[in-house]
């Protein structure tokens, strides 16, 4: 068991959500569309520039860059 | 007063979902053609309605995850939620939930049970959710949530009328909906102290606490004055300091009761690898992802320019016939030969038809468009997109907007409502006319055809394709500064995030492809009926007045004399070339030529006379307007075009013969690349102008855009001629 940020996971890795760290609206959207503790999720890919990635949690493909997925800390 | 006496008004009914949800669908097969679009009262955000019913109006609001405001857009639907915009209170709330990921869509439903009025929850895609394997107990959920709830499949008819049954018992009923979960203590006393501090709804209050840095508190310092703002943070940073963050309460209150109470009726199958999963392993791969993104929209743009042109040439010959028709309907009725056949044919016809022409191109546009968007691709382009635009500062967000641009500059401003960033969206309304759109290819054709060799670099390829290539990329180079700058000195939050959903992979549906293509056309011919209508009468009336008494009588001495001296066809040909002779001089002599050359000397580091000083003066409602002052100016009668017909050749050869008064020839490569440049960089468009404005609901960013662009293009024409003159170019004799 270890701690990642969801930015330095690799494409097929699995976790569930530990923590989300930070405010602000970027923030808020994230919690809004369920990303908050507890949550299973899924790593699907990189965009070819390495960012933005792509997720996948609870049946819904979501695509955020990198800055914004380092405020995920992922339980693996 | 009896209510007999008061004609019973339409049930307003008010449609909200998720994005992705099939919402746009749904209200399209419950209102079809009977769809509007207006504006709410005092602002510039579009209301879609329809009727569904004869009594019952359907208002469609902008697809959201939740009732937090990002957008303009989204800060109405809450106002019309709440009854706050006269007139608009819904009888009914109908939400769209999307069945495959239900427990997401409940976030937003919760939140309008929050509101406490009449709830209709739709849980679509019912047929979608059974292949994934997901069941949904519905007369479970209805005593969870105590609402009425109604499965749907949007494609099946049964299945509408089912919801439009269960529409208008709900507005029958008129049962409000109740909420059953309690706010943590702390926050809930703030929240209703502000509302009965500022006198606004409890729901509102608690948005106001919540939505820090959102448009929300724009709204609450609009509604209740300045102080509110204060009031809002003092009683934010009240709850803060009880250890609790506004944004986490509400999403975790939320998700957990959804968790515990929508769970155990909803019922997960074994999720393997979906259809989308494989499609995407191929669509977003790094390597083959990239080169059908590059292909596909290389096919697009080659099937806008060639399929458009037959039907293009339709047009123009239409156009043409109509002229011919209304000058000869004018000669009948004894009106000809004036000004009033010279306004209609010349001012009114030429003027709307030249613009009319692009009708094809923008329908083929917002055809494939819609296509993409329908189908699901359009985020995945984004996403491949995203790290290429962020050199401009931009997002993911902007491809679909800057993409349509290439097409049109009109469509692709009112595609920049989905980019929630508001300095990011400024930027891409800033730079969408820089890409090249269709109206410059004549001129680009005309030009390069004239003055460019046609020599091949390294055997390869032409010279003139090179410099056609070149102009696309200037636009995009120049684009990428001046998009930085705005994000810059815009003053909005510069914060740039991406976060997009990768919805579900679908058979786009024919209804909503039609409907998008039928208002993107209706709306381009409103338009084109009125600014670009009424721009057209402003500049004939500027280039045909004054007339002078004694150019008609000069030219009138030649008509005799030619006609004294020839007969037959050498006769006619004499006299039209005398009409043309007689045009041209009208055209110096008139308003628009005395600013022609009263603006020479500004344009003459650019190399321009005063004929291209009018012509680009001219071409202000339309690009492509250049070509019928350059006719006009060289004698050739108004009626041109570039295909390779004798007449543009005609114009090619007088543009290469025109001289300066010292004997120079006014045209050369350079002066070729200056005008080029500029067209390439300008925003010589009345519409595109006019949507800025309506898109940023500011008369100084529209100015701003305009001046600012039609600089940067004198500026970069400028530097083209004297750079080509500089090293030479204007030596070369082709």
């Amino acid at each position: 068991m270890s701690v990642t940020k969801l930015s330095h996971c690799k494409p097929g890795q699995t976790g569930v959500i530990k923590n989300i760290a930070g405010d602000g609206p970027v923030i808020q959207r994230l919690l809004e569309l369920g990303l908050i503790e507890g949550k299973a999720i899924r790593v699907l890919r990189h965009a070819p520039f390495g960012d933005p990635i792509s997720i996948e949690f609870e049946g819904m493909h979501l695509a955020l860059r990198a800055a914004e997925a380092q405020h995920l800390e992922i339980l693996l | 007063m009896t209510s007999q006496s008061v004609p019973t008004l339409p049930a307003k009914v008010a449609l909200i979902g998720n994005p992705n949800t099939g919402k746009t669908t749904l209200f399209n097969a419950l209102t079809g053609l009977s769809q509007k679009t207006g504006n709410y009262p005092g602002v510039t955000v579009d209301k879609k309605v329809g009727s569904m019913d004869q009594n019952i109006e359907l208002i469609d609001l902008p697809g959201t995850y939740s009732l937090a405001g990002r957008s303009p857009d989204e800060v109405i639907s809450i106002q019309v939620l709440l009854g706050q915009i006269a007139e608009q209170k819904p009888d009914l709330i109908v939400v769209v939930t999307d069945a495959c990921q239900f427990k997401r869509s409940c976030f937003l439903v919760t939140q309008l049970m929050e509101l406490e009025q009449p709830l209709l929850v739709a849980v679509n895609m019912m047929d979608l959710a059974e292949k994934a394997k997901v069941q949904i107990d519905v007369d479970g959920l209805k005593k969870v949530l105590g609402v009425e709830v109604v499965p749907v499949i949007a494609k099946q008819s049964s299945s509408l009328d089912s919801l439009k049954d269960c529409v208008k018992d709900a507005l029958k009923k008129k049962v409000p909906a109740k909420v059953h979960w309690t706010w943590p203590e702390a926050f809930e006393k703030e929240g209703v102290k502000l509302a009965k501090a500022l006198s606004i709804p409890l729901p509102l209050a608690r948005r106001a606490l919540i939505d820090e840095g959102l448009p929300t508190e724009q709204l609450i310092a609009t509604q209740c004055g300045d102080k509110a703002i204060e009031q809002t943070r003092a009683a934010r940073e009240t709850i803060k300091a009880a250890g609790l963050s506004p944004a986490r309460v509400e999403a975790e209150l939320r998700h957990n009761w959804i968790e515990t109470n929508i769970g155990p009726v909803i019922t997960q199958g074994e999720r393997g690898p979906s259809f989308t999963d494989k499609v995407d392993g191929i669509l977003l791969h790094k390597f083959f992802g990239t080169v059908i993104f590059f292909s596909l929209m290389t096919f697009v743009f080659m099937a806008i320019f060639d399929w458009a042109g037959p039907l293009m040439d339709l047009i123009d010959g239409g156009v043409g016939s109509l002229g011919e028709l209304a000058g000869s309907g004018l000669q009948a009725a004894g009106l000809g030969g004036g000004p009033l056949e010279s306004l209609v044919c010349q001012g009114i016809i030429a003027g709307v038809g030249g613009v009319l022409v692009f009708l094809p191109q923008i329908l083929l546009l917002f055809l494939f468009l819609a296509i993409l968007e329908d189908c699901g691709y359009m985020a995945r382009a984004a996403f491949l997109m995203d790290r290429l635009l962020r050199f401009a500062g931009l997002s993911g967000h902007a491809f679909v907007p800057l993409m349509s641009s290439f097409a049109c500059a009109v469509p692709g401003l009112m595609a920049t409502r989905t980019i929630s960033n508001r300095s990011e969206r400024f930027a891409t309304i800033f730079v969408a006319p820089l890409m090249s759109c269709s109206a410059r290819i004549p001129v680009y054709t005309l030009m390069i055809a004239a003055f460019v060799p046609g020599d091949k670099v390294f055997g390869l390829f032409s010279l003139q394709a090179l410099v056609f290539t070149a102009m696309y990329l200037i636009g995009i180079v120049v684009a990428i500064p001046i998009s930085l700058a705005v994000k810059k000195f815009s003053g909005f939050s510069t914060e740039s995030s991406f976060l997009m959903e990768l919805p579900t992979y679908k058979t786009p549906s024919a209804k909503t492809v039609f409907l998008r293509v039928y208002q993107a056309g209706k709306a381009f011919l409103t338009r084109a009926g009125t600014v670009i209508f009424v721009a057209s009468v402003i500049i004939w009336a500027l280039s045909y007045f004054p007339r002078s008494q004694e150019i008609h009588d000069s030219h009138e001495v030649m008509r005799t004399e030619v006609q004294a001296k020839k007969s037959g066809e050498e006769l006619e040909t004499a006299l039209k070339k005398i009409d043309s002779l007689e045009q041209g001089t009208y055209l110096r002599e008139s308003y628009l030529g005395q600013l022609g050359q009263f603006i020479e000397p500004a344009v003459k580091p650019a190399g321009w006379d005063w004929s291209v000083g009018i012509a680009v003066l001219a071409s202000f409602p339309a690009r492509e307007v250049v070509i019928s002052v350059f006719g006009i100016v060289y004698d050739l009668g108004e009626d041109l075009d570039t295909e390779e017909d004798d007449d543009s050749k005609a114009l090619t050869n007088k543009l290469k013969a025109a001289k300066w008064p010292d004997g120079r020839p006014v045209f050369n490569l350079p002066v070729a690349l200056s005008i080029l440049v500029f067209f390439a960089l300008c925003m010589q468009c009345a519409a595109t102008v006019a949507t800025v404005k309506q898109e940023t609901n500011s008369w100084s960013w529209a100015m701003l855009s305009f001046f600012g662009l039609t600089f940067v293009a004198y500026i970069a024409a400028i530097l083209s001629y004297q750079i080509g003159m500089a090293v030479g170019l204007g030596d070369l004799v082709q």
